[in-house]
């Protein structure tokens, strides 16, 4: 068995006699609720090899439990079921979570996990809520058209859960789809096991290149016998007692009809801004920064390593000066980023738990195919708005490259994070309407546009939108809030060694005086173009290593209304913070990280600059006049170009695809 | 016809969908071709939602235009 080994499972110790066991299922069938319960405390996270996936595993009685991304199927169609396949072709025995209220999509997986060969016991869980449903689900039934044990459970009420110990001792082969009894065999005499086998015939190219054969072609048949199968199986464990108009059902309508669906998305939207962007923003985060941080924190170390080091020598700054590693970066990870992390994290959760979020970007779909992207790009974009680098990081999920380009290079350019945003509104606030008006308008231009001009300058074309919208539910509080605490510090430990890498280099910069100098360069510019006061310039570099660190110094600035505005601009679309531009150095090739760095300075410059002129060339109407006439007649040009750039590239495309005169 | 031409609360039958990708994945959410589903939702000049039983899936509207159906169910 040790032998066939050689897929790139996770490296852990399982005990000479102990079983790997595995958890697997569909998304949100309530996996982790079994994991926790499994393996208490005794938990370890690893890095999946290759990506940055982390899965879990720990001590299950004697043997070791594995955890598994939620996936429809077992294949090569993204990173998730790679991983998930891999896991469960090691295991000794699977555990598979089926939700009673999805039957149809879950025992997709699990027929094929039954025909891989590898014992399973399936959990058929959430009862309850299929209950509430009007579905009767015949466990005993089930257990027999499949071949394993198949035992009851509603895991959040912690029932079952003793049942499932139990049953691991008769965890058996099940009943193959009948195709597959003969061609199974074909490529065991090459491959080690039944499994392994099974993924060349379905034609999974990884699979079939580590044992150095030829993927076959058979993956349609498989899938169409298996989906014929399943849907005989349902046919006769299913008893669907009433059909009910549930609440919950109305209430997914609502959600992604347009009229009544974006006012929700904006309320939604509206309640994440109240807890993140004020009580955690200003409230928490100023506690921790400012108090916690800054008066007792940073004073402390500062105090410590004056014993052993002495004070102005560059040693000592770079540990615990200006952008201190031992300062600033703890500040900033700890007292501004996790506080936000988390409040982010918590939202996405619920929102997930829930099975809000595909029916947001179900919503969304039509306005973001515009600038190429389908509905699941929402995704980075909302979690941008907390933390870019976060946003970035989600872009994993988008089904290519040109669509990972695309919103990689938005979010870096025009998506302000919580951080800065807070300093924004702080600033806009007392400038009246016509300013936030403005501000709003130039940015959502600028997105608009420059999507669209990568939507038709690109090669190639997006993924559509292909999702599954599970019922809507209500959330449950301990899954929404451990999720939010797995994810939080997994973010927090990628993120702290590239603030680390980014608070010494900056150090570096400003001991050996580059950092003045840069300044000086940047005046004709700021001064010139911008017409903002040479001290603007400082505000910039500090931008490079943090935008709300521009903000705030360009709001300790006595700058007037109208310079405000232009700062503001060209503020939020400048080049993100340093931890992000890392992320897009780590996802993207360096050749277009550098391309997305140095592209957002001179979009930032660009448009800061033609705004400035434009007001000062609509003077003559007054102040908030001229800058209303800036920011309409600047973003109704960009947006208008944009289009007809995108007409005259794509426009040969859809031309074949809908027909003149419909 | 194709997907993007059909009425909400209409059923019908699933002819072809050309991608590879898009077939498989939407075999594993019980939409293969040869079954009958109903079309619960349009989003204006966006997705199209359909159902099979209690099964519900968005599909984009570009997708939609590539997927050939029939609304004659024998």
């Amino acid at each position: 068995m040790a032998s066939h080994n050689h897929n790139l499972t996770l490296d852990i110790n399982i005990p000479a006699g102990a079983k790997k066991v595995v958890l697997a299922g569909n998304p949100n069938s309530g996996k982790s609720v079994f994991f926790n319960y499994f393996t208490g405390m005794y938990v370890d996270v690893s890095n999946y090899p290759g990506t940055t996936l982390e899965i879990s595993h720990g001590k299950f009685g004697n043997d070791v439990l594995m955890d598994t991304p939620g996936v429809y199927g077992i294949s090569s169609f993204n990173d998730e079921e790679k991983i998930a396949r891999d896991i469960i072709l090691s295991a000794d025995l699977v555990i598979n979570i089926v939700n009673a209220v999805h039957l149809e999509r879950d025992l997709f997986l699990t027929q094929q996990i039954i025909d891989t060969g590898i014992p399973v016991v399936i959990a058929l869980n959430m009862l309850d809520e299929a209950e509430k449903r009007g579905l009767g689900v015949n466990a005993e039934l089930l257990e027999k058209e499949l071949g394993v044990p198949v035992v009851p459970t509603v895991a959040v009420k912690k029932k079952g859960l003793e049942e499932i110990k139990d049953k691991l001792s008769e965890a058996r082969k099940g009943k193959r789809i009948s195709v597959l009894k003969n061609i199974i065999t074909k490529y065991m005499d090459r491959v080690g096991t039944e499994g392994e086998a099974l993924l060349i015939l379905e034609g999974d190219p990884v699979i079939a290149a580590r044992h150095g054969v030829e993927p076959d072609n058979l993956r349609e048949d498989i899938y169409l016998a298996r989906r014929r199968r399943v849907n005989q199986v349902v046919q006769i464990v299913m008893e669907e007692k009433q059909v009910k108009k549930t609440l919950s059902a109305q209430l997914g309508r609502l959600m992604i009809r347009p009229v009544t669906g974006i006012p929700l998305l904006l309320l939604a939207l509206w309640a994440m801004y109240q807890v993140i962007g004020v009580f955690i923003a200003e409230t928490v985060v100023d506690l921790m920064e400012e108090v916690v941080f800054e008066e007792i924190y940073s004073p402390a170390v500062t105090n410590f390593l004056s014993r052993f080091i002495p004070e102005g020598t560059v040693f000592s700054e770079i540990l615990a000066g200006e952008f201190g590693l031992l300062t600033m970066t703890v500040t900033y990870v700890f007292g501004i980023l996790l506080p936000l992390v988390i409040g982010f994290y918590f939202f996405l959760s619920l929102f997930e738990d829930s099975g809000y979020l595909p029916r947001i970007a179900t919503l969304v779909d039509r306005a973001l195919s515009g600038i190429g992207l389908n509905g699941r790009a929402v995704i980075p974009f909302i979690l941008g708005l907390g933390c870019v680098t976060m946003g970035t990081i989600v872009t994993r999920l988008l089904g290519s490259e040109r669509e990972k380009r695309i919103t990689i290079f938005l979010l870096g350019l025009t998506i302000p994070c919580s951080a800065q945003l807070g300093v924004i509104v702080g600033m806009l606030a007392g400038l009246g309407y016509q300013f936030a008006l403005a501000y709003l308008m130039v940015i959502l231009a600028v997105f608009i546009a420059v999507g669209s001009f990568l939507h038709a300058l690109l090669p190639g074309d997006s993924t559509d939108l292909l999702i599954d919208l599970p019922a809507l539910r209500i959330p449950r509080v301990d899954n929404v809030f451990k999720k939010t605490m797995i994810k939080s510090y997994q973010f927090i430990k990628e993120a702290i060694p590239l603030f680390a890498v980014g608070a010494l280099l900056i150090s570096t910069l400003s001991l050996s005086g580059l950092l003045e100098r840069v300044q000086i360069w940047l005046t004709p510019l700021t001064v010139g173009w911008l017409n903002l006061p040479a001290g603007a310039a400082t505000a910039f570099i500090m931008g490079i290593v943090r935008r709300d660190f521009a903000a705030a110094g360009l709001a300790s600035m006595s700058l007037a209304p109208v310079q405000v505005l232009v700062s503001l601009i060209t503020i939020t679309l400048f080049v993100p913070c340093i931890a992000s531009v890392l992320i897009i150095f780590k996802e993207r090739s360096k050749k277009e990280a550098l391309l997305m760095w140095a592209g957002t300075w001179v979009v930032a410059f660009l448009v800061g600059g033609i705004m400035a002129q434009l007001i000062t060339l609509f003077s003559f109407v007054g102040e908030s006049g001229s800058i209303m006439a800036a920011a309409i007649s600047f973003s109704v040009t960009i947006v208008v170009l944009s289009t007809l750039c995108k007409l005259k590239y794509r426009g040969s495309q859809k031309v074949g695809a809908i027909p003149l005169g419909r | 016809m194709t997907l993007d031409k059909v009425k909400k609360g209409q059923s019908f039958k699933v002819v072809y969908i050309p991608d590879e990708m898009t077939r498989s994945q939407a075999i594993r959410f019980g939409i293969a071709e040869g079954e009958i589903l109903m079309c619960e939702e349009i989003i204006p000049a966006g997705p199209i939602v359909v159902r099979k039983e209690r099964q519900e899936i968005a599909l984009g509207r570009n997708l939609c235009k590539s997927i050939d159906i029939t609304t004659e169910l024998n």
